[in-house]
């Protein structure tokens, strides 16, 4: 069917990478198409088995939970007694987290700029492969460099700072010295370093050009170019960088798992930095064996549910941004 | 803007020569050089952990990783307080895990990528769009407990090496996905528009000319994928055993892995065999990730470059 080869053609919307040529409507395209199709769906379906299956996991434990499981930091299995709460999992997964960010974002927007706007294109490359290396360190590989050789290191430090500043919660005195919060932030913050740069990295390189030499034509320092060109535009840009930074730093096991000391059970709150804790992933690593009967694993799983919603809910608004962006340049 | 006339006694070949040349006032150099200072400080606040981390395993792992015994013999009956063994059985228990995961999980992906290339339109191209997104974030814990919920405690099997598999499979696709949908834009129009124009029927057209094209790149993805599961500890830990001895069966028993050497080991750590083995056996994951993602940017090297000729 030459004819409707040629009408697809002509009207067809002038995208980068031709879709859709339509040439007749042989039982291979269709069957072919069907597949491809198939594929995208098994996809969406798969995602959606995924939640289905948290849920229908964890649902009887939670009907049987006599804690409040938001409000409660509970957690005793004893079959036919079950309290359990992520309220202490949600506080140290958060300020961990929050933590990570902190350290992360500052230097991670700084080595994007300096790649980008400070180095001359042909170190900016090589140099930008390093900073991916950092990717390509297994996680299990940071737990134990960040339990057995940075956290001796780190103690001293960590003890001045309890010294200066004991008098707020956040950095109160604890008798916890190895495995805390404070070392696994530290390590975490240098694990989502590399997906904030790169993401950062491909945002400044969008930057329009005519811009940045507007703003130096007019004499303007590097710096002053940066803040009058670059991080007005790629503003969005960045706090989605952050935004992926921070799902990843939110479901992190196994390092987090190795690194944090487990409080006692029924240890009492403590706010700081300086103590040991459980996030929802490591609070579930922790407890793999005791996943014995459906009850037990059921609490777990609601645990984990937890987690699936906060990274979901995070990475989501941060791809609605990434994309959002995507139409305005 | 106010930044103009403090540069205006600058001649115009000086301003053409470059922005560094324009005299600017005290306060805004101190500024601009405290910029400097910042973002060249970030760079190398963050090269730092990247040389410690290396150095100590390599430090610490090279002398049981250079071993012979490292690639060939298990942990069988070594105690942790005798030197000896290797890493084999965790070697191959890493490798067929992974293996099955990528037989799995490629062909799915590569299919998910034509569609969203050649064939996507539309609402269920975006919806496959974003799913794959909310995979890229899935937590591997989250991926695990699913293949726990699925396969375990809903069709009662025992935990196995096929299940870590499985929970891979979560991890590689969107890696897979994101990489070969990169690949296949790449691919010139005027290729496709030409086999068309012969009467190549389109599925043709994309099995024949689009993928082998894009093939190098599609690899470079795989290789991608395969480095970022083969790491992955949390699903081995509530899906498989570990097993100090060999074992190839994905389907039943306790298996051995890299990780799972290094979290086993690593219960012994202050006595120095199990020092060695917590070492060498990361050594050995970072050498075999670190191989796959410079074969994989090699090869991605070489197509860009092809592309744009």
């Amino acid at each position: 069917m030459p004819n409707a080869a040629t009408l697809e053609f002509a009207d067809r919307p002038a995208t980068p990478a031709g879709r859709g040529i339509e040439c007749g409507s042989q039982r291979g395209d269709r069957i072919f198409a069907g597949f491809a199709k198939g594929s995208g769906i098994a996809i969406i379906a798969l995602v959606a088995m995924v939640a289905a299956f948290l849920i229908k996991t964890a649902t009887p434990s939670l009907y049987h939970d006599h804690a409040r499981f938001l409000y409660s930091r509970q957690w005793d299995l004893t079959p036919g007694n079950l309290h359990f709460g992520v309220a202490g999992m949600f506080y140290t997964t958060c300020l961990i987290a929050a933590f990570a960010m902190l350290l992360a974002v500052p230097i991670a927007v700084g080595i994007a700029l300096f790649l980008t706007f400070w180095m001359p294109r042909k170190y900016a490359g090589p140099l930008a492969a390093l900073i991916d290396l950092l990717a390509a360190v297994p996680s299990i590989v940071y737990g134990i460099w960040g339990i057995y050789v940075l956290s001796p290191k780190l103690q001293p430090f960590a003890g001045k700072l309890e010294d200066a500043l004991g008098w707020c919660p956040l950095f109160a005195h604890t008798g916890v010295s190895r495995g805390t919060i404070f070392t696994g932030g530290v390590v975490l913050g240098i694990m989502i370093l590399p997906i904030i740069t790169a993401v950062s990295r491909e945002v400044f390189s969008q930057v329009p050009q005519p811009q940045v030499e507007a703003a130096l034509g007019l004499g303007a320092t590097r710096w002053e170019m940066v803040r009058l060109a670059v991080l007005p535009f790629g503003r969005s840009g960045v706090v989605s960088a952050a935004m992926l930074g921070l799902g990843r730093a939110l479901g992190e096991t196994i390092a987090i798992t190795l690194i944090l000391s487990t409080p006692p059970t029924g240890a009492p709150f403590k706010a700081s930095l300086f103590n040991g804790g459980e996030t929802f992933a490591s609070k579930i690593a922790n407890n793999a064996q005791e996943f014995d009967s459906p009850a037990k694993t059921g609490a777990f799983i609601a645990a984990g549910l937890m987690l699936f919603i906060l990274t979901f809910a995070v990475n989501a608004v941060a791809r609605i941004i990434v994309n959002s962006d995507k139409g305005k340049a | 803007m106010s930044t103009a006339f403090l540069a205006h006694d600058v001649n115009v070949a000086d301003r053409a020569a470059g922005p560094l040349l324009i005299p600017a006032a005290r306060g805004r150099r101190i500024r601009n050089l405290a910029a400097t200072a910042f973002v060249t400080l970030s760079f190398v606040v963050a090269v730092i952990p990247l040389v410690w981390i290396i150095t100590e395993v390599v430090v610490k792992g090279a002398p049981d990783v250079f071993h012979p015994s490292w690639w060939s013999h298990s942990q069988n009956g070594v105690t942790e307080r005798r030197e000896g063994g290797g890493a084999f059985h965790a070697i191959t228990g890493s490798v067929l895990q992974t293996a099955v995961c990528a037989l799995i999980a490629v062909p799915l992906a590569l299919m998910v990528a034509i569609f969203l290339v050649e064939y996507g339109r539309g609402r269920l191209n975006s919806a496959v769009g974003f799913i794959v997104d909310v995979l890229t974030g899935i937590p591997s814990i989250v991926a695990a407990l699913f293949i726990y919920a699925l396969l375990i405690t809903t069709f009662g099997f025992q935990r196995q090496g096929f299940a870590v598999s499985l929970a891979l499979v979560l991890l590689m696709i969107p890696v897979v996905v994101r990489t070969t949908e990169e690949m296949l834009k790449l691919v010139p129009d005027d290729l496709r528009e030409a086999s068309l124009a012969l009467g190549v029927p389109k599925w043709k057209t994309t099995v024949r000319i689009v993928i082998p094209t894009a093939l190098p790149g599609i690899i470079t993805g795989v290789m991608l994928g395969i480095a970022r599961v083969i790491g992955e500890t949390a699903p081995l830990l509530i899906l498989v055993g570990y097993s100090k001895t060999i074992n190839n069966n994905l389907f039943s028993g306790f298996q051995g892995s890299l990780p799972g050497m290094i979290l086993n080991e690593a219960t012994n750590i202050t006595l120095k065999p199990a020092e060695g083995r917590v070492w060498g056996a990361a050594l050995t994951l970072i050498l075999i990730v670190l191989t796959l993602n410079v074969v994989a940017r090699l090869i991605a090297r070489s197509t860009s470059s092809r592309a744009k000729k």
